[in-house]
């Protein structure tokens, strides 16, 4: 029997190509400024028409501004004419632009769900390798490059190789104190980088059943830190239920036709994947990076593997050159080391839920002095929310700077960046080097981790708390 | 696309895993809202020291690799974002091929669209070739015809690219114009949708 995702990719194959190819057909496509800009405009040079504008979408996310009261600005060089070309060349497509003066810009992968404009079972592309996080709704979702973005506007169509399908269960109930950034980040550094290639990832278990929408959406957010070609949570009652109403969810009659469908998708629990992997959750801790990849993880409690016994050959040398760039050594702890900065935002945990982990910990709570802390809510729908709340008043308070929505510090975009050098503790997805800024050093962790930290002033084990 | 028959060519050795798309061009180095002029930005981080003057220990600033036009890497090449300048940068550079044993699925797709081959072979044979690449000897040939690359030593090595990738190479096809030769194809899958999920289309 087929696997979730088997049913999803055999209902939008239009034909075969070539040995292993197939041509697919492309539900929903979203566009942001860097990626979408140059689309549209190697459309409009080659003096192609945008087949279904109706299918297409765009926001504003990668370059703006994220501080305080910004505008349509961007301090990066060239950012504004990214914004610009974007704004303009949506328009004369008639390609609806969620831009800067609408309530429901944000982080691509933070408003599609938000707004309903991706469902279970469709298949959605953007010009963003994280594209893969609205999996955790149930659609076949991934990261494509600008000129398949131009393909995709011109045709509505990708030319694809079937990937293989690998399930991931979940086994046991997660720790209270542990999230699904720490999950992900656990099983990344248990499998690697790399092992997810040529897979669409299905998350399954009793774990992912109850893990909020926002814990799927980060999980699935990382899946392309394994190296997947996409992640994804197949539908239940959670899903439908975080759907329905949405402003751009089907309606009345259609929801329950659509209902219908989604359930047929989901319904075969016997269904066989080429690659079965299970994942025990039991003794989770919360997680950190100790290195320059996702995959360079430890316990927030544990000791960083010391290269010269932990690896070999080509991997001993590479992670050797990451604890350089890290300034740490094998053998160290990582609890205790102090931070220079704190960053929560980006499309793997700046939603609600996350903000909410965060406030938990702040709540009375004030920064450590020398730390520069920030957080930038992943859609302005998630400030307003959060706002009405009164979460900002406790990010404020606990002296964070409180941002307005983008990628922003993700990659030192957003027309901000942290010190040359800097030490920071961060819930984005890469580590990579100089990814944050000139030689700064990113240790990944989650929203709770984070706060804690910040508030410490070095890294720090929530469960130590007490909460 | 400039077609891809056979290349004769210095071979640059970059062995390490895990090269992201942010080290082969960083946020800052790709801010131009166009799809050449990316090749001076190529592994800026690694390239220049402060200044913007060359760090003479880096692999392309050194006789004769500054003149590759074939890279040999590390595992998972190309990981990370799905910034297309990253194969941009690496063709203004001039490298035309890349070969590694194994790549991330977005990198390749984006090599595939800018006439840049990318050749996977296992672990072993790309160490192999690594350790046979010197100053005096890093001239080998990509033969995509034959799917056969020739190591400095003369040695022959066989390799596969998926049979669309080579064609698309080798007669430097346009993708859209040849999906656009099966629009009616499109337009029937698409009639048909609108009966079978209606909430797509509203």
């Amino acid at each position: 029997m087929g696997s979730y995702f088997d049913k999803v990719w055999d209902a939008h194959v239009i034909r075969s190509v070539g040995e292993i190819g197939y041509l697919v057909h492309i539900d929903r496509h979203f566009l942001h400024e860097v990626s979408g800009a140059i689309s549209l405009k190697g459309l409009d040079a080659a003096g192609l028409a945008v087949r279904n504008p109706r299918l297409t979408f765009a926001t504003i996310d990668h370059v703006v501004d994220t501080h305080a009261g910004r505008g349509m600005t961007s301090r990066i060089p060239n950012g504004a004419e990214f914004m610009r070309e974007l704004a303009v060349r949506s328009r004369s497509h008639a390609i609806q632009m969620f831009g800067l003066d609408d309530p429901r810009q944000g982080i691509v992968h933070v408003i599609a769900p938000e707004l309903g404009l991706v469902l279970p079972g469709m298949t959605f592309v953007c010009g963003d390798s994280h594209t893969c996080t609205v999996g955790g709704v149930g659609a076949f979702a991934w990261g494509i490059g600008a000129s398949d973005g131009e393909h995709v506007l011109a045709t509505q169509t990708i030319v694809q190789t079937r990937p293989k399908t690998m399930r991931i269960t979940f086994d046991g109930v997660m720790p209270s104190g542990v999230s699904a950034k720490d999950l992900m980040l656990a099983m990344i550094g248990k499998y690697g980088t790399a092992s997810g290639q040529g897979y669409a990832v299905e998350f399954a278990g009793p774990a992912i059943r109850s893990l909020p929408m926002e814990g799927r959406l980060t999980m699935c957010n990382m899946a392309i830190e394994f190296g997947a070609r996409t992640g994804m949570v197949a539908p239940d009652e959670a899903t439908y239920q975080f759907l329905h109403g949405r402003p751009f969810a089907p309606k009345a009659a259609l929801w329950d036709q659509a209902l219908e469908y989604w359930q047929r998708l989901a319904g075969d629990e016997g269904s066989i994947c080429a690659k079965e992997v299970s994942f025990d959750c039991r003794n989770l801790a919360p997680q950190i990076t100790w290195g320059t990849s996702p995959e360079d993880v430890i316990a927030v409690d544990g000791v960083i593997p010391d290269p010269g016994h932990a690896f070999e050959g080509q991997t001993r040398e590479a992670k050797r050159r990451a604890l350089s760039y890290m300034g740490l050594q094998g053998g160290e702890r990582l609890e205790g080391v102090a931070i220079d900065a704190a960053f929560i935002g980006s499309c793997t945990n700046s939603r609600l839920d996350d903000l909410r982990a965060a406030a938990r910990i702040l709540r009375g709570s004030r920064i450590a002095p020398r730390v520069r802390a920030i957080c930038t809510p992943g859609s302005s729908a998630v400030k307003a929310a959060a706002e009405s709340e009164g979460l900002h008043r406790i990010f404020i308070d606990a002296g964070f700077e409180w941002g307005e929505a983008g990628c922003s510090l993700c990659f030192s975009a957003g027309g901000d960046s942290f010190k040359p050098g800097a030490r920071v503790i961060s819930t984005t997805n890469r580590n990579f080097e100089g990814r944050q800024g000139t030689g700064v050093r990113s240790h990944l962790a989650s929203p709770a981790t984070v706060a804690l930290s910040a508030i410490r002033g070095e890294i720090s084990d929530t469960r130590k708390l007490g909460v | 696309m400039e077609p891809f028959t056979t290349l004769t060519a210095v071979a640059a050795p970059l062995w390490q895993e895990n090269i992201d798309t942010d080290q082969i061009i960083s946020a800052k180095e790709l801010m131009k809202p166009q799809k050449t002029g990316f090749g001076e930005g190529l592994f800026a981080g690694w390239r220049y020291l402060e200044g913007r003057t060359e760090n003479p220990e880096f692999i392309l600033n050194r006789s004769p690799y500054r003149n590759a036009e074939i890279l040999v890497a590390g595992p998972n090449f190309g990981c990370g974002s799905s910034r297309e300048n990253a194969v941009w940068a690496l063709r203004d550079f001039g490298i035309r091929a890349v070969i590694a044993p194994s790549f991330s699925s977005i990198f390749t797709a984006n090599c595939a669209r800018n006439g840049v081959l990318v050749i996977s072979l296992a672990h072993d044979v790309v160490a192999a070739l690594v350790d046979e690449i010197a100053p005096h000897q890093a001239t080998m040939t990509v033969d995509l015809l034959g799917q056969r690359v020739r190591t400095p030593q003369g040695r022959e090595i066989a390799f596969q690219v998926p049979a669309l990738e080579r064609e698309m190479l080798l007669n430097g096809l346009d993708a859209i114009a040849l999906t656009l030769s099966w629009s009616a194809e499109i337009d029937a899958f698409q009639a048909r949708d609108h009966v079978a999920r209606p909430w797509l289309w509203t």
